[in-house]
């Protein structure tokens, strides 16, 4: 009975910090006052158990971190954008090509970051875009392949992703890709760390609420990259996954690792049906 | 020199009979999410337990949970229930268990297990991102969940 009405208090209590959430800001984001993206949709199906909705993660910064995203002149994202543009055509490697001299204007790639992660059927794996553009510069130009999520690598994901804003995320989760995207979400489900902690801890069960000073998101990937004010560059959705885990007192994993190409995979499914926003602006 | 020996021994002494009274991680046992006995054998400090719940670098109990008592810190999480009238609803035994490992009390809490050693997947070594390695212990002392337990239970409303 003493237990019984304890643990009634307690759960009065849980359901008292919910009205004093801290919910998504209710606005709309149209880019440079022309493109209506979309933020908010109903949750996939392979979802819908979880979320009635799910919300791109701009719903939950501050005004000014989103206006910032809303006006490309204001994006400081945009001038790595621009940087992976000339890159772009610039000829590299063995086979003095550039990206340009296969697939020409870099708009001919809108729509593709949409896709990504996606199965390769000729190497027989699922694959990252940073994985198939290096795939293009080692074995289409004869040049080096860029590191993981660092500055060329994020920059011409950037640029890819900047040419599908607007359109919705659709990765596919089933088919050849369907085993990948099992073990991702198995990840994503995991208590990792001595914190034992799992994704879905903070971005499904607590998203809204304050974890100490930060607004917790759904931790959707459809902005990615993103530009943090916090160390003025671009960061890839590997990197902000071992932010994550590491937070977790966690040993993580590498950006670039299988277990991260999975759960990107797992990770942007639950997006499907937003808008690609990357490059994003962040705290 | 008789007199120096003397006190050095004496401290050897303390050490042990301390130390040997400290029950492990691996050794504490619940009875219904409670630990009835104090880990370190001795009642803990309200004032170090008072800074250690709202320290960043200690126990950061803050990150999830809002105590009024605590209004200096900024930035409360609310993740958890608060915590004002915490040493009323429950009592030290329980806080005990509850700090100690949440989930023996609560089910599949999401709040981590403050005096736990095992049963981790990929244990890191705190906050580094790499492998845990030999210095591996548990996230608070027993002297520190004493300590917070101790300041627990003087948060009556
Ligand atoms: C202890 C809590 C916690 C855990 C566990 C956690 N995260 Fe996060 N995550 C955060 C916080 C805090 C932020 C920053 C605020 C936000 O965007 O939610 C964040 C941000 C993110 C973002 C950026 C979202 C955006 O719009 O910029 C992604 C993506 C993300 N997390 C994915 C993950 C994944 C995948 C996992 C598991 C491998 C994970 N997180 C585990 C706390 C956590
Ligand atoms: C990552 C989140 C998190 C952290 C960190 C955390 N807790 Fe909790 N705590 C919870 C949740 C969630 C509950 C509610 C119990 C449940 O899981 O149903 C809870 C419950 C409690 C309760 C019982 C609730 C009541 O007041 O009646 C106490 C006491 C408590 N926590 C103390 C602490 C202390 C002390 C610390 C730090 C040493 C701490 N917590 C750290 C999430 C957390």
């Amino acid at each position: 009975m003493k237990r019984l009405a304890r643990m009634a208090g307690v759960g009065a209590l849980i359901a008292m910090g919910m009205t004093a959430q801290a919910d998504p800001v209710d606005d709309t984001l149209i880019l440079n006052e022309e493109t209506d993206m979309v933020t908010r949709t109903a949750a996939p199906a392979h979802l819908s158990d979880r979320f009635d909705e799910v919300m791109s993660g701009w719903l939950f910064r501050g005004d000014e971190t989103r206006i910032m995203q809303a006006d490309d002149f204001d994006n400081p994202g945009m001038i790595f954008v621009e940087q992976a543009m000339e890159a772009w055509e610039t000829a590299e490697g063995t086979e003095g090509k550039s990206c340009a001299s296969c697939h020409n204007d870099i708009d001919s790639m809108a729509g593709v970051k949409a896709t990504y992660p996606k199965w390769n059927e000729a190497a027989g794996e699922v694959r990252t875009l940073q994985m198939q553009v290096n795939d293009c510069r080692t074995n289409r130009m004869g040049a080096e392949a860029w590191k993981y999520d660092k500055g060329d690598a994020i920059n011409m994901e950037a640029a890819l992703a900047s040419v599908s804003r607007g359109l919705p995320v659709n990765v596919a989760i089933d088919g050849p890709a369907q085993s990948t995207w099992e073990q991702g979400k198995e990840l994503y489900y995991t208590r990792m760390g001595q914190l034992e902690l799992s994704c879905s801890n903070c971005h499904e069960d607590n998203y809204g609420r304050m974890i100490r000073a930060d607004h917790l998101s759904q931790g959707q990937i459809n902005g990615f990259p993103v530009y943090r004010l916090k160390n003025t560059k671009l960061n890839g959705s590997h990197s902000r996954f071992k932010g994550c885990i590491r937070d977790t007192r966690a040993e993580t994993f590498a950006p670039g690792s299988p277990e991260f190409v999975a759960l990107e995979l797992y990770v942007a499914s639950r997006g499907n049906g937003l808008s690609v926003e990357g490059p994003s602006v962040r705290n | 020199m008789k007199i120096l020996g003397t006190v050095a021994g004496a401290a050897a002494l303390l050490a042990t009979v301390a130390v040997a009274e400290i029950i492990a991680p691996t050794n504490v046992s619940f009875d219904d999410g409670a630990i009835a006995a104090s880990l370190t054998g001795a009642p803990g400090d309200p004032a170090e337990g008072r800074d250690i719940v709202g320290n960043k670098k200690k126990g950061n109990c803050v990150a999830c949970h809002q105590v009024s008592d605590l209004a200096e810190v900024p930035f409360q999480g609310e993740i958890g229930p608060m915590l004002d009238g915490a040493g009323e609803r429950w009592t030290e035994a329980e806080l005990r268990g509850i700090v100690a490992n949440a989930k023996v009390m609560f089910e599949d809490s999401m709040m981590p297990s403050f005096y736990k050693t095992e049963g981790f997947i990929r244990p890191g070594n705190a906050y580094t991102g790499e492998a845990a390695d030999d210095t591996f212990g548990p996230i608070l002392t027993a002297q520190q969940i004493e300590d917070v337990v101790a300041y627990l239970a003087t948060l009556k409303e």
